[in-house]
């Protein structure tokens, strides 16, 4: 049975077509990479499965209920989990705090929320900073924590949009040894995201959007050796702006 | 207006930080100490109106705080709740009921009101929120002020019982201190109230909302039913401090009960003490109203518009040197005392 699965997924914003006619169904258990340029609607497509916003056509279900257009906080308690590419959160409270707000959506007790917080913080490692204010982490903490809090929800749908840009090699190796634990422990992720070989090593089912359209799907190596994506990605080499190669000259000096 | 609203980081969370340590326990003890101890030491009539006075619109503060402070929604409009358990204690009172009763009328009906007007305004942010709420106070004035059963802008009276007494709510004029104990009762009531509510999943839940809305959606908060919920709230216990006040001052009129000014100072009160602070509203309501009754006093022949301008320095100064209040002044000093011991400051965290 698919977790979640969209069908002519369209959201245009005026005259512009943000995603268009996408379809996109995920198994349970399944690690699903969505990748494309800037602007190729990937965070769309995202915020439309976590109802930030609503499509202007199509369906989606989610364990076979229909929930096309569905709000936020029923996305969440229906049991999807999302973290926001610009890290957000509540920056006047500790990690903790943070992460024991999430942890209240399945724990109505104060207690009982600590504890479930407690583990979840264990699990990624942010035990350290636990008692600052989230305003004060570093980037590589925060994109931890923005995965706290919404593991910290117990989902079964975990959206992870571009937790690992930015992280140096070695805190991006531990993450991605994180959301390997994830996939074990039978959680089913779909991840956005810009760098191609963190999609490559983790997941089993990629799919590429370009202009808002599915543009291909597969898994990693038929991917790559697509060329529609190559062109996507590189451009068809005979469209060379004129200015790059002197101004590319001097800045190498 | 906005940069003064933005809590102090530090100084907010304590109240759902876990468990209260003694410092806090003892805190508690010597506030209660002192402020039972007031009409003792200071036993004049001035003295204790102060008291009444500071104790009464800390306790709309408290409510104002829940909303403003733990919430985001800032409110210039706590007066409408204020001002409806004024004047249902004036009606119910002059109908023959108990004062008591009337309290817990006008708190539901605050509640209610609450509800209606937060339902369309509750999708609004930052200041527009706060023009609406101005604006609808300002329109029930206007219909108060023009409604005969009202007692339109002269207001109401309200009758002198047969008997003095705490059933009736009436003592002798000459001595306020029983005044006193049931404004510091009422008081302590609406704090206690609130302070469990904030230690919960619903203070929680309202701080959230306030620092993020989006975020607070996606772990699985109903912006929308907080938001409610914390108008409701804060609408039921801003309205004891209004009935009070009616049966303490006998008289209930559109301006003193519903206007613009009263709204500044309740809110103005929260944020000087420290918004989102449970100390807050009593610190800023004691030094407000001490400071409002003594240029009133002292330099009576200036005028009313002589408390304008302290509402207006002290807005500019709060934004200038602490944007935390009191409290907020208090924890800077405290950690130039003692140094980063208490707390380790952002940023040093990591061994």
């Amino acid at each position: 049975m698919s977790l979640v699965s969209v069908s002519g997924m369209t959201k245009k914003f005026g005259g512009l077509v943000a995603v268009n006619d996408v379809d996109l169904s995920v198994e349970e258990g399944e690690i699903v990479g969505l990748i494309g340029p800037n602007g190729a609607g990937k965070s769309t497509l995202f915020s439309m499965v976590a109802g930030d916003q609503r499509p202007t056509s199509g369906r989606m279900t989610f364990l076979d209920r229909e929930v096309t257009g569905w709000a936020p906080h029923v996305a969440a308690r229906s049991g999807v989990g999302r973290t926001f590419q610009l890290m957000r959160g509540f920056p006047t409270m500790t990690v903790r705090e943070n992460v024991r707000a999430a942890a209240h959506l399945r724990h109505r007790s104060r207690a009982s929320a600590a504890r479930a917080a407690d583990s979840v913080i264990d699990e990624l490692g942010l035990q350290d900073v636990a008692d600052r204010l989230a305003a004060t982490l570093t980037a590589a903490s925060r994109k931890q924590l923005e995965v706290a809090r919404a593991l910290a929800t117990e989902p079964r749908l975990l959206l992870l949009d571009e937790v690992l840009s930015g992280l140096t090699p070695t805190e991006s190796r531990q993450s991605v040894e994180t959301i390997r634990g994830l996939q074990r422990r039978g959680l089913t992720i779909i991840m956005v995201e810009h760098v191609l070989e963190v999609i490559m090593g983790l997941c089993e089912r990629v799919v590429v959007l370009h202009h808002g359209s599915k543009l291909s799907e597969g898994t990693p190596a038929e991917v790559v050796a697509d060329p529609a994506v190559i062109e996507a990605y590189l451009g068809s080499g005979r469209r060379k702006t004129p200015t790059s190669e002197p101004q590319s000259g001097r800045e190498a000096k | 207006m906005t940069a003064t609203l933005t809590p102090a980081p530090e100084s907010v969370t304590q109240a759902v930080r876990s468990g209260p340590p003694w410092r806090t326990v003892a805190g508690l003890a010597l506030t209660l100490i002192l402020l039972i101890a007031y009409p003792f030491a200071l036993p004049t009539v001035f003295a204790a109106n102060i008291g009444i006075l500071a104790l009464t619109f800390a306790t709309a503060a408290v409510g104002w705080n829940l909303l403003g402070g733990y919430t985001g929604q800032v409110s210039f409009g706590q007066a409408l709740f204020f001002g409806i358990g004024a004047y249902t204690t004036a009606l119910g009172v002059r109908a023959g009921w108990s004062p008591w009763l009337t309290f817990v009328v006008g708190s539901v009906l605050a509640a209610g009101v609450a509800v209606l007007v937060m339902w369309p305004t509750s999708r609004l942010r930052n200041h527009y929120f706060s023009i609406a709420t101005i604006a609808v106070t300002q329109i029930v004035m206007i219909l108060v002020t023009n409604i005969e059963w009202l007692g339109r802008a002269s207001g109401l009276e309200l009758p002198i019982p047969d008997h003095n007494g705490l059933a009736t709510l009436s003592f002798n004029p000459r001595d306020k201190t029983p005044y006193y104990f049931v404004a510091l009762g009422m008081f302590v009531v609406a704090w206690v109230a609130g302070a469990w509510l904030l230690r919960g999943r619903l203070g929680v839940y309202a701080m959230a909302v306030r620092d993020d809305q989006e975020a607070a959606a996606a772990i699985g908060v109903s912006v929308r039913q907080v938001k409610l919920v914390m108008a409701a709230l804060s609408g039921s216990i801003a309205a004891v401090p209004g009935g009070f006040f009616a049966m303490y001052v006998s008289l209930v009129d559109p301006p003193s009960v519903l206007g613009l000014n009263l709204s500044i100072q309740i809110a103005l009160i929260a944020v000087l003490g420290g918004v989102g602070t449970l100390a807050g509203p009593l610190l800023g309501a004691w030094t407000l109203i001490f400071l409002q009754e003594y240029t009133r006093s002292e330099l009576s022949s200036t005028g009313r518009s002589l408390d304008l301008l302290i509402y207006g320095a002290l807005i500019v100064l709060v934004t200038l040197v602490e944007p935390g209040g009191i409290v907020g002044l208090a924890q800077r000093i405290g950690r130039r005392l003692f140094g980063a011991a208490r707390r380790p400051r952002p940023g040093k965290g990591k061994p």
